[in-house]
């Protein structure tokens, strides 16, 4: 039991992170806007909590000329990936 | 209890996984309509163009031009009748779960929608302007076959099933050239019905 606490990652206990990370797992990429919409998040909630992914090293992102307006595509590292599904297979082992 | 928590978790990651990746709002009502009215169009082009032959003989039809004009005007309003209603069910949907009808997804899943559906269009188009017209049933069907599995990855997971059908379907047609507008009522019109019941029950409208 201790064991499968531990693999528990702290980063996924808030419901906008794990938000973030299962939309980005299954999308090369979402721009700011797409992940606001689909999480239905405020622009100051959503951008402290990519905040936090970023500093992990879980999501990083380019920033790009959209018709001159700035445009910040974010996407999972590998590390990201790896560190996601392994907080699933610590749920699925506690639901066993 | 720690457990639910957990198990509430898995579920939303798998919503948001979907509605991420997906186009949801497509709606069940949606084939229906169109199922409908592709049947309605199919009708009158029977009625259109076996009219003046011998109903107990065979059914040999020599289509002169006025009436391959009228059969494509025809074409061309079921399609935008069938395509509008497609809309206007699929906009209620999302207004009701409160999702945008347009988004990236629907972007993705028009453009890989697209991509066979206007080359089987405009091979339709070459062929029956050099009077090919047998060949046109079976080539709709397969295209439209192949939009749908090609897009199947970007909506619910029924379309590419009913894709894979319909490509049958296009494959037998072609085999029995002259049947094409039964193939065609089968494809377009009963299929999409019974998709749309399927899609209606599971996921609602």
């Amino acid at each position: 039991m201790k064991d499968i606490l531990k693999d528990l990652n702290k980063a996924f206990e808030n419901k906008l992170r794990l938000g973030i990370m299962s939309a980005l797992l299954v999308n090369d990429f979402l721009d700011f806007n797409a992940l606001k919409e689909i999480l239905d998040a405020t622009d100051g909630n959503l951008a402290s909590h990519l905040k936090t992914l970023e500093k992990k090293g879980y999501v990083t992102y380019i920033k790009e000329f959209l018709d001159r307006k700035p445009n910040t595509k974010y996407m999972v590292t590998e590390s990201g990936k790896e560190a996601f599904l392994k907080h699933l297979k610590a749920i699925e082992n506690l639901l066993k | 209890m720690e457990k639910e928590k957990y198990i509430q978790d898995l579920r939303e990651i798998k919503e948001i996984m979907d509605r991420s990746s997906k186009f949801i709002s497509l709606s069940g009502l949606s084939g229906i309509a169109a199922g409908i009215i592709a049947l309605a169009g199919s009708w009158i082009a029977y009625r259109y163009i076996y009219t003046e032959s011998d109903f107990y003989g065979y059914h040999v039809v020599a289509l002169s031009s006025d009436t391959l004009m009228s059969l494509l005007g025809l074409g061309a309003v079921v399609l935008i009748v069938a395509v509008s209603a497609g809309i206007f069910f699929t906009a209620m949907k999302a207004k009701k779960t409160k999702h945008k009808i347009w988004n990236s997804q629907a972007k993705r899943l028009l453009i890989n929608l697209s991509i066979p559906l206007v080359t089987g269009g405009l091979l339709s188009l070459i062929f029956l302007s050099r009077g090919f017209i047998g060949i046109i049933a079976p080539i709709t069907l397969i295209f439209y076959g192949l939009a749908l599995v090609n897009a199947s990855k970007y909506t619910h997971e029924e379309i590419r099933s009913l894709g894979i059908i319909e490509i049958a379907l296009g494959l037998i047609s072609a085999y029995f050239i002259g049947f094409g507008l039964l193939f065609w009522a089968i494809g377009f019109g009963l299929l999409h019905i019974v998709y749309g019941i399927i899609m209606h029950s599971r996921y609602g409208s």
